[in-house]
């Protein structure tokens, strides 16, 4: 059966140029990079080379790049390491963030600390006056995420860096879903602490990135050893931060030579194909920049989970909300964030696309799409006719 | 009919459901595994009454571990789908209504009508299947002489499950594939090893799956304190069948008609609860020998191998899961439709409002209702 994968917000494949950059360091150049000897000589080279690719992604300096397991590790170091529950720290962040932050902020709150959620609008995006609106004496942290992983929205992060160096308070942004889409640039984006994951840009799972300005003090998470310039203890995984420096360089060369443009023309035909030749439909956080991988379309009168799994036996990958514990669906809390009734939130459909994708990968998905969404309300119970679903206000 | 012919096998983790999807993998049949989230474990956790962390049956991680295991081995696709808000609002609270009421529920009844044939038959029909099989101890087959599709009991009685499945319309049973009906549970374990699945000796589930340990007291007070609900006055008196006040209890769900143990009162004879009035709250006890009667009120009926009930039918009548059914005569009462009384020859003990009424025809399901 033909499978073409529509869900690289989830994870992306690793390109074959990184799988060949990891290749030899898995058993030919195994080396530990604290040995003194030639083997860790050579890790150690390759991990610093890693990250000064990174580091020219992010346009930071190589020694304020932090590797870590991933983005949920990444996010954990900003929060935990930063804030002092003792001090009764105030932390700001925003409904729409990545669990890795919502629980990391919840953790926190139960330790002690002060967390303040900033709302979102109908289009998903964080208001930075609401944040300056939050700030307290007391207020240490301001975390908002670069891009949702749901919607795509990008959210207005320079402007709070702006107000985050005014009011001299820490600023983290989560940009796992931003990286190797826009451009990353901490100076333009005035973060203190930004977050990357690997697999989300095409290097592999288990490798991620924390970006610490110069000078921000960071408590680690992992006790160990000095790895990381004492940031964060325990051997680093070799492979994975080449492949994670090889994604990113070429994450820097596609966002110049136009793969993005590429994209986004793609993700805009998924777009258009779909509102033209199925009704009542939208696309969710329409209206607000976001990055050119993502859409969300809501369909009236369907359940997001079925078209998913009907979507899958058809051999297309598609994702709705978020996953539990058991892998069944969950209201997504970002579509609940933007105000969306729950019918809609949950009839909500996200594709996300990536460097493999091509044309007929969406030729293809839009070839599946409108027989699924047909089938699904013919036999969903609250399923209006097309007659009166037109003249359906859809909010 | 859909053209690929896909079945969907409704998943739980345990043999039954497991054995289902191998025997009609074996068959060559497209399937696709679904297990349903209906109740989020957590929930009640530390509410009062509760342990900090509740391990109950349903939608265990186990549970979905086991079935993912399952679909995995036998090379089928799976998918775990989430109808907890349906299952919370037409099982779970109904369930504790039917309590406080003070009446007895059989939620597995509810959860078959209301969830497994309609709710899933609907997601699985929307994914491209054309029915659902389920490792239920029941047979469906169709009778092109009457034009009807029947339900009728397990060829190996003692797993029979027909009891539950009374509420099932034409158009689900229609859809419906129960592949262990004429199947012993020794023969499904087989089934299970031939096939390598590794939960072939996981041992049988009794208890209502969202109630950890069974104990439907403590599930009913922590679910009311999680709502933020003042819980209902339910305490009131025990009284006998003469109307004399012999003691007070502490809540109506506390009974259910027939039991002995709990009710606080020490005579020269043994009491039992013979009838539990949610409207005054009274609890009337009373002697074994009064626990018996021989009619009893169905409403809601469904009516599966009959179109309707015109007149007065002679029937074996079942009151509870394990009850051996009773010869009576089910008859249309009142102006209501749904509505019929029941007569049985031999009076007939614990006659239990809350539980369903089937009415067999040997090994066919004629209908039922619930016992009002």
């Amino acid at each position: 059966m033909r499978r073409v994968y529509l869900d690289n917000n989830a994870t992306t494949p690793v390109l074959p140029e990184v799988l060949e950059a990891m290749r030899p360091y898995f058993a030919e150049q195994f080396g530990n990079a604290s040995s003194i000897h030639h083997h860790g000589q050579q890790a150690r080279a390759a991990v610093e080379r890693a990250r000064g690719s990174v580091a020219e992604l992010l346009g930071c300096r190589a020694a304020e790049v932090v590797f870590t397991s991933g983005g949920t590790e990444a996010d954990n170091l900003a929060l935990f390491g930063l804030i002092d529950v003792e001090k009764g720290d105030h932390v700001i962040t925003s409904t729409i963030e990545h669990h890795a932050v919502l629980h990391s902020a919840k953790r926190l709150a139960e330790l002690g600390c002060d967390v303040t959620y900033v709302p979102v609008d109908g289009q998903g995006r964080v208001d930075p006056e609401d944040i300056r609106r939050a700030l307290r004496p007391n207020t240490n942290l301001i975390s908002v995420m670069m891009a949702n992983n749901e919607t795509g929205v990008l959210q207005p992060v320079g402007e709070i860096g702006k107000l985050a160096a005014e009011a001299d308070v820490y600023f983290h942004t989560d940009a796992v879903q931003a990286a190797g889409k826009v451009p990353l640039e901490v100076e333009r984006i005035g973060c203190d602490l930004l977050s990357l994951s690997g697999h989300k840009m095409h290097a592999p799972q288990g490798i991620g990135a924390l970006f610490v300005r110069k000078g921000t003090l960071l408590r680690p998470l992992l006790y160990g050893g000095s790895h990381e310039r004492s940031r964060r203890a325990g051997t680093e995984n070799v492979p994975g931060i080449v492949g994670l420096g090889k994604a990113a360089e070429l994450a820097v060369a596609a966002l110049a030579g136009g793969e993005m443009e590429r994209l986004g023309a793609l993700r805009d035909r998924i777009q258009r194909t779909v509102l033209e030749s199925i009704e009542a439909t939208g696309v969710n956080g329409e209206g607000a920049p976001r990055v050119p991988t993502t859409t969300n379309l809501y369909f009236e009168f369907i359940e997001g989970e079925a078209m998913v799994i009907a979507l899958d036996l058809k051999g297309v990958a598609a994702a709705t909300g978020a996953a539990c514990s058991s892998g069944a669906t969950e209201p997504s809390h970002v579509l609940t964030a933007m105000g969306l009734r729950p019918e809609r939130a949950r009839g909500s459909l996200r594709l996300s696309l990536g460097k493999q994708n091509t044309s007929e990968d969406v030729d293809f998905a839009l070839s599946v799409l409108p027989d699924v969404v047909a089938r699904l309300r013919e036999l969903s119970p609250v399923y209006k006719r097309p007659e009166a679903a037109a003249h359906t206000k859809v909010k | 009919m859909t053209e690929s012919g896909m079945i969907a096998v409704a998943m739980s983790g345990g043999v039954d459901s497991s054995a289902v999807a191998a025997l009609l993998r074996a068959e060559g049949r497209p399937l696709v595994g679904l297990t349903m989230q209906l109740w989020n474990q957590r929930r009640l956790a530390g509410q009062p009454g509760m342990p900090e962390a509740v391990q109950g049956r349903c939608c265990s991680l186990d549970d979905v571990y086991d079935a993912r295991r399952v679909a995995e081995t036998l090379g089928i696709p799976y998918y775990v789908v989430n109808h907890e808000e349906r299952f919370e609002r037409d099982v779970v609270r109904p369930f504790v209504q039917e309590y406080l009421s003070g009446r007895t529920p059989i939620p597995c009844s509810l959860c078959n009508n209301h969830i497994k044939f309609d709710q899933l038959l609907v997601t699985a029909r929307q994914i491209g299947a054309e029915s659902v099989a389920t490792g239920h101890y029941a047979r469906v087959e169709f009778d092109s002489g009457r034009g009807r599709w029947l339900l009728k009991r397990a060829l190996d009685r003692s797993r029979d499950q027909s009891y539950f499945l009374f509420g099932l319309t034409q158009e689900q049973l229609s859809r419906t594939r129960f592949p262990l009906g004429e199947m012993r549970k020794e023969e499904v374990r087989e089934v299970a090893r031939r096939h390598g699945l590794a939960l072939a000796e996981k041992p049988d589930s009794q208890e209502i799956c969202f109630v950890p340990g069974g104990d439907y007291k403590r599930f009913i007070d922590a679910y009311l304190a999680e709502q933020g609900e003042t819980p209902a006055e339910t305490s009131g008196d025990l009284v006998t069948t003469g109307g004399e006040v012999v003691g007070e209890h502490a809540g109506v769900q506390n009974f259910t008609v027939g039991q002995r143990k709990g009710l606080g009162v020490a005579t020269g004879s043994p009491l039992y609860v013979l009838q539990i009035h949610g409207d005054t709250r009274q609890v009337v006890v009373g002697g074994d020998q009064e626990l018996y009667s021989r009619t009893l009120r169905a409403r809601d009926l469904n009516w599966i191998s009959i179109a309707e009930l015109r007149e007065p039918l002679r029937v074996q009548a079942k009151i509870r899961h394990r009850h051996e059914p009773a010869a009576a005569t089910v008859e249309p009462a009142g102006g209501a439709e749904a509505v019929a009384r029941v007569t049985f020859d031999q009076p007939q003990r614990a006659i239990t409002p809350g539980q369903a009424v089937v009415f067999y025809d040997d090994d066919l399901v004629v209908g039922g209702g619930w016992i009002a």
